[in-house]
């Protein structure tokens, strides 16, 4: 049996250019080692949006244009964990060309493991780990369909949310609050039949709900049209300072859940509003 | 455990492979599924970008005699010898004993249950925690039944 490597010298390895011990690094990060990384400015875009409109064949076709231009692309592709078994079907990378051949492209599968925050504590010093070992373009898909999702794409630069035609998602998307999160919007399969009209009327519904002047863009991941466009959109965005804000909130909130999770006494506290011997308030000022 | 559930090859039939990926779900494992007619050289790539502690590799077209092989030297030419690999699909009886000797610990058939797999996986996992060879470049004799 070959030896183990510590931490330390995994990581040493794939900052030499390991693409097995950045790998492990990776798992190391997940399952919570940490290292100190050289400050750094790492560039990256999140992605979400509902179930079916097409986010992994998009980031697909966005991987391809990038190693035409030499970048190095890395995707960190996030999936439910089974709030029953604790498993996970991770599928994402099926549908991104390139995604297992190109040595300019590094796709990795996270399910959530049902801790609240729990994953998004570790995407900070995953995407830092990439940045340090070369990557200079760092994707985080998620699905956009709940809290927590939103606050591992809340972890990126820059946002892009993406929706397919005839579905009426992206309104319902601002309920959970990814649309104010969003930079950029993509709606998706323009190869279908209207889609030009749900392009047109997200751009109505943006402007009357919040005026605001977030790009709307049609695309298509099959057969490629619109997708230059929507890359040089996404090459030219620069983060608002409001949303800037948004993203440290959700940011701030996903620390606190893991700092809350990680408490010793948690079990304690549970059992004891279990059994209603204690109120939330003392609940919470216990665990202060 | 992060398993890959993975199609080598040229064989579009992927509802074995699909129903042990959910299986595997279901028994608590992260399960990645590459797709279909992934060649060798991908498949290894998946493993190793997805740190996975096993592959399973689904093949009915016939040429697991070419497939299997290509795939384990991969992964011990890229120093993945400790990933668990095991096989499922058509694989005849007389044609086993070769996959075995290139390191697969596992071939379940038509008819095999998928509980079977899942103990097939929890006696691997033992074999780690206790230090014993399991992987695909480890030298071992054992075989699952």
């Amino acid at each position: 049996m070959a030896m183990a490597l510590s931490d330390s010298e995994t990581m040493s390895s794939a900052l030499s250019g390991s693409r097995r011990d950045l790998s492990r690094a990776l798992t190391a990060i997940e399952n919570g080692a940490n290292f100190d990384f050289a400050a750094a400015d790492p560039w990256t875009l999140g992605v979400t949006g509902p179930p079916g409109v097409g986010k992994s064949s998009l980031i697909g076709s966005l991987i391809s244009k990038w190693a035409d231009r030499g970048e190095r692309v890395a995707v960190l592709a996030v999936d439910p964990s089974s709030p029953n078994s604790g498993g996970a079907l991770l599928a994402d990378r099926m549908r991104m060309q390139e995604a297992d051949s190109a040595d300019s492209v590094f796709v990795r599968s996270l399910a959530t493991r049902n801790h609240p925050g729990g994953l998004a504590s570790r995407i900070s010093p995953m995407i830092d780990c990439l940045h340090a070992c070369g990557w200079s373009r760092i994707v985080i898909e998620t699905v956009g369909s709940g809290q927590s999702e939103i606050r591992i794409v809340a972890f990126a630069d820059r946002v892009l949310l993406v929706d397919g035609p005839d579905r009426g998602d992206v309104i319902q998307a601002e309920k959970a609050g990814i649309l104010e999160l969003a930079d950029i919007i993509a709606i998706n399969k323009s190869d279908l039949p209207n889609s030009e009209q749900a392009a047109d009327s997200v751009r109505t519904a943006m402007r009357l709900v919040n005026g605001s002047d977030t790009p709307v863009h049609l695309v298509s991941a099959h057969d490629g049209s619109g997708v230059d466009d929507l890359l040089e959109e996404i090459e030219s965005c620069s983060f608002s300072v409001g949303r800037n804000r948004l993203r440290a909130r959700e940011q701030l909130l996903s620390a606190w859940d893991s700092r809350l999770l990680d408490h010793p006494g948690l079990n304690e506290v549970l059992d004891s509003l279990e059994t209603g011997s204690i109120t939330l308030d003392e609940a919470v000022e216990s665990l202060r | 455990m992060r398993i890959v559930i993975a199609k080598p090859g040229l064989d579009g039939h992927d509802r074995g492979a699909k129903v042990v990926a959910r299986a595997l779900r279901d028994g608590g494992h992260e399960v990645v599924y590459t797709g279909l007619r992934k060649t060798p050289e991908e498949i290894v790539r998946i493993v190793m970008d997805e740190d996975a502690a096993a592959l399973g590799l689904s093949t009915l077209s016939g040429a697991h005699d070419v497939l299997v092989p290509a795939v384990c030297d991969g992964l011990r030419e890229e120093g993945l010898s400790e990933v668990i690999v095991f096989a499922g699909g058509i694989i005849p009886s007389d044609e086993r004993d070769s996959l075995h000797n290139q390191g697969v610990r596992a071939i379940f058939g038509p008819g095999a249950r998928t509980s079977e797999i899942l103990e097939f996986l929890e006696a691997a996992s033992g074999r780690i925690e206790s230090g014993e060879p399991v992987g695909v470049g480890e030298n071992s004799g054992w075989r699952w039944r």
